[in-house]
């Protein structure tokens, strides 16, 4: 139930403020008062900008848009952890009553090279497009499918390819990655096509120019210390990365496709 | 007299049956071909499932395509919210369904306020985009033998709904994003995100270009092309509260329409029966529950005003399941507008729960007793999460709350059958057209209609403009570049002169509790009139007292939601007075003055089966009322009953 006499939090907001990409950038410290513990947490942060256009200085900048976990715009780390600490959920799915009165909440961008800061909490995530556009795809042009039940699908791999193709493109697993790697973004994709038929005519093309692409935009390597699985908002697993490992190692020995993509 | 006051709507619906009408006019329309395609450039503005599927389809036929978004990527439009389904008239599940039921469900649902030969069209093409779908690689449901699934939805007694769990708009955006991804990298495509449309550059009466804010830099750039495509969703936003995207704005709608676009039936809004109710003022958005989830759920409220027990210890006697008691043959599923003024109607008459009293149960107790929590959490798994998230309720245990609230736009730009504005060479697709849904859309046909509008409709028809409209060469050096650039810089610079003591969503929060009020879930004239009055007002106030800070040279959210809003402090007042003009019940469209003994909508088709298509006139409060009759050759309109 939500209960009406919930005590409001007083907090102290330690956001990172930078006002261009070639700019510096530093903590700032914000005290709020009167949050309400059922606020979401871009609600906090639209407040706080409220608070600072009242005092005539600049508000916080940050992607948001859908507000209900599914666009993946938003996007912050939290107190040190990618979207905060509830487990499979985007920044604004977060709620405030996670938080204690008194708190002190630190928020920074995303922090990869791959991903520069734009303003103040808006990074570039343009990368990600890019590693699509290797070859996140199926070639079929508007008009060439055949029926729709033309094509069995097992069930089982059909709610596979789904976990995979649940990714939200929201950058977390990247920001939370020591190495800053793509690897759960871009297995998540490899991996859905890779179980569907509709996927096989591409599929060892896919991998090694999705893999290259990934390599050549600075994105680390993966180290399987599984932080991106804790931190995505969508719940895909690291069972995706072996997938992709799979894949490559089997497009790369078993099969004639080259990358069309230079290598880095 | 002006001559635009002339201009007779001329939908150039096509000769012969409805079924044939569609053929008819391919058959007939000019092509561009092949070899001629890449001459012709086409611009497309939003990258929602009619965008990315307009951009991606026109590429793939050898247009070069420039596509604009305003998020950081085009796989973030709106659409991707979408979540039960999309429907198709398949008959997969043996149950009876064709094209010709689709099509009179859908003209149905719309309370026959919508162009048959449109419906119709979209009823045809709806099985090609399942098709496309599959062969894309979207993961919809599917049976244990591995055949695709489906589900029931409002308005409908067949079940013809395709879903990937309750991720169906995001599943499908994502099939399209991937194509508009393939024909970038293919250089077909030019992606522009992080670009927000501010005005439409019309030469020589075509549309031929546009001009656009770039969101990081901030410079005012424009691109000329042959065609504009407008794909950019609706104008929902104008409420403040409601389940679309906080970006989501009516302002390249707007500007094209100050252009001479006409605006068809603006006040056409649809409120979606379960959302989560609001609880604070700090509110900034409101939550869709989808509507799927009235297949499983039953809707209830106690029978007792003064009940003020827990669900769980209020027994099944006490229990007034109201849509099953009042709709007994389409019980839970009845259309959504019917839905909501069935939930409004009990929380004002003071049965509603929750602490503000304006909420329903939605209960998944029997559901689950018959089908088990695990069929239940297969079904709607990310949906009850995500409800969890937002009311720390477990709706496996405890019953939702529920309430309407804002969620699509049904009214949009006018465009004739070939999806042209009343500028040449301007096509409108998606939500931000009038064109399919009448005055009421019934659920997963939002999908449908997005799609079908970019993967089967313009490519077709855009060609026969491009083939018959003897385009002359135009470049941004054109003189009409430079002027409809400088009326934008005006208008920054007229916002960024902002230094008052209001803030944007200050005057956002007051727009909207005065729209959702009196333009709201039921509308009357005195209410009407008042908010006309009140709007002007606050958008006198807004001009003198909003606070813009920093500068138009930068990544500046302010500027970007202070211009939104002065579009919709303008296109609020037209949607009122399309409200008040409209002198019946029918659909989202509800006045008090117009309803049956029974509370039900009460059309009047002697004077209102027509199509309300405003011209802009260079004053915001004279706008001119055009009308396009309905005429309806083979449905005949009756009273909609789901009794």
């Amino acid at each position: 139930m939500i209960s009406p006499g919930k005590k409001k939090l007083k907090l102290t907001i330690r956001v990172w403020r930078q006002k261009g990409s070639n700019e510096r950038g530093q903590f700032r410290d914000y005290l709020l008062q009167g949050i309400s513990p059922d606020m979401s947490f871009l609600e906090m942060l639209d407040i706080l900008n409220e608070q600072l256009l009242d005092h005539g200085e600049e508000p916080v900048a940050f992607d948001h848009d859908c507000r209900e976990g599914i666009c993946g715009a938003c996007g912050v780390m939290i107190n040190g952890q990618a979207h905060g600490p509830d487990n499979e959920t985007t920044t604004c799915q977060l709620h405030m009553r996670r938080f204690q009165d008194g708190d002190t909440i630190v928020i920074e961008p995303w922090r990869a090279s791959a991903f520069p800061v734009l303003r103040d909490l808006i990074v570039d995530r343009s990368p990600l497009d890019r590693i699509m556009q290797a070859g996140g795809y199926v070639s079929v042009n508007t008009g060439q499918a055949p029926d729709g039940n033309c094509l069995p699908v097992p069930r089982h791999d059909q709610e596979s390819a789904m976990d995979g193709a649940a990714c939200i493109g929201c950058g977390a697993c990247v920001a939370a990655c020591k190495n800053a790697s793509a690897m759960l973004f871009t297995s998540a994709k490899v991996s859905q096509l890779a179980q569907l038929p509709q996927g096989q005519p591409e599929r060892a093309q896919r991998v090694l120019n999705m893999v290259a692409q990934m390599d050549a935009e600075g994105f680390g390597s993966c180290t399987n210390t599984y932080e991106c699985e804790a931190a995505c908002p969508a719940g895909v697993s690291i069972s995706h990365i072996a997938r992709l490992n799979r894949e490559y190692v089997k497009a790369s020995f078993c099969s004639t496709a080259e990358p069309t993509i230079p290598m880095k | 007299m002006n001559e635009a006051m002339n201009n007779i709507l001329n939908s150039r619906v096509p000769d012969g049956p409805l079924s044939e009408k569609w053929q008819n006019c391919k058959n007939e329309m000019k092509l561009v071909a092949p070899n001629n395609k890449r001459k012709y450039d086409i611009i497309v503005v939003g990258t929602g499932l009619a965008g990315a599927s307009a951009a991606a389809s026109l590429a793939e036929m050898g247009y070069n395509v420039k596509a604009f978004c305003y998020q950081d990527s085009a796989r973030r439009a709106h659409s991707i919210a979408a979540q039960g389904g999309i429907n198709a008239a398949k008959n997969y599940p043996n149950d009876g369904d064709s094209v010709y039921r689709l099509f009179y469900d859908t003209i149905k649902g719309g309370d026959f306020r919508a162009r048959e030969s449109n419906v119709y069209r979209l009823a045809e093409v709806s099985n090609n985009i399942i098709d496309q779908c599959v062969a894309q690689g979207v993961p919809f449901a599917r049976e244990y033998g591995g055949l695709l699934a489906n589900r029931t939805f409002g308005g409908a007694q067949v079940s013809r709904t395709f879903y990937c769990r309750g991720q169906t708009g995001q599943q499908l955006l994502l099939g399209a994003y991937s194509g508009l991804m393939r024909q970038v990298a293919a250089g077909k495509v030019q992606m522009y995100s992080r670009h927000e449309m501010l005005d439409l550059v019309v030469v020589d009466g075509v549309a031929r270009g546009i001009v656009c804010r770039n969101m990081v830099s901030g410079e005012i750039e424009t691109y000329a092309a042959h065609a504009v495509l407008l794909c950019t969703g609706g104008y929902g936003n104008v409420f403040y509260l409601s389940t679309n995207a906080k970006g989501c704005n009516v302002t390249a709608a707007w500007r094209c329409y100050k252009r001479g676009a006409y605006f068809a039936n603006p006040c056409y809004t649809q409120i979606h029966p379960t959302c989560i109710p609001v609880k604070g003022d700090y509110q900034s958005k409101l939550t869709l529950m989808s509507e799927s989830l009235r297949n499983d759920g039953r809707v209830w409220v106690p029978k007792d005003v003064n009940d003020s027990r827990l669900p769980s210890q209020i027994p099944e006697d006490d229990r007034d399941y109201y849509l099953e008691r009042r709709y007994p043959a389409f019980g839970n599923m009845v259309p959504r507008d019917v839905a909501s003024r069935a939930a409004k109607e009990r929380c004002d008459a003071g049965y509603g729960v929750g602490d503000s009293g304006k909420a329903v149960y939605l209960d998944f107790k029997r559901a689950i007793e018959e089908q088990g929590e695990q069929r239940i959490r297969e079904k709607y798994g990310n949906l009850f999460h995500m409800y969890q998230k937002i009311t720390d309720e477990n709706p496996y245990h405890v019953p939702m709350r529920i309430y309407p609230a804002v969620h699509y736009t049904m009214g949009g730009l006018w465009v004739d059958y070939h999806l042209q504005s009343t500028v040449p060479g301007l096509y409108v697709l998606g939500e931000a057209n009038f064109s399919d849904h009448g005055a009421n859309r019934l659920g997963a046909s939002a999908l449908m209609q997005g799609l079908a509008d970019g993967y089967f409709v313009v490519p077709y028809t855009i060609g026969h403009h491009l083939a018959t409209a003897n385009l002359k060469p135009v470049s941004t050096a054109h003189p009409q570049f430079a002027a409809v650039k400088e009326d934008v810089e005006n208008r920054v610079r007229k916002l960024l002169s902002g230094k008052g003591d209001r803030t944007v969503q200050e005057f956002h929060r007051d727009l909207g509790e005065i729209m959702w009020n009196q333009c709201g879930m039921a509308r009357s004239q005195v209410g009407l009139e008042s908010a006309i009055e009140k709007i002007q007002e606050l958008r006198d106030q807004f001009w003198n007292r909003v606070y813009v800070p920093g500068v138009g040279e930068e990544l500046n959210q302010q500027l970007e939601q202070a211009g939104r809003l002065a579009d919709f402090l303008e296109f609020g007042e037209l949607m009122a007075r399309d409200a008040l003009e409209r002198n019946e019940s029918c659909g989202g469209h509800f006045r008090e003055e117009y309803q049956t003994e029974e509370g039900e909508a009460l059309r009047d088709d002697a004077n209102y089966a027509h199509v309300a298509a405003w011209e802009y006139t260079g004053n915001d409060s004279t706008a001119v009322r055009h009308t396009e009759p309905l005429t309806y050759d083979t449905v005949k309109m009756t009273t909609r009953s789901y009794k």
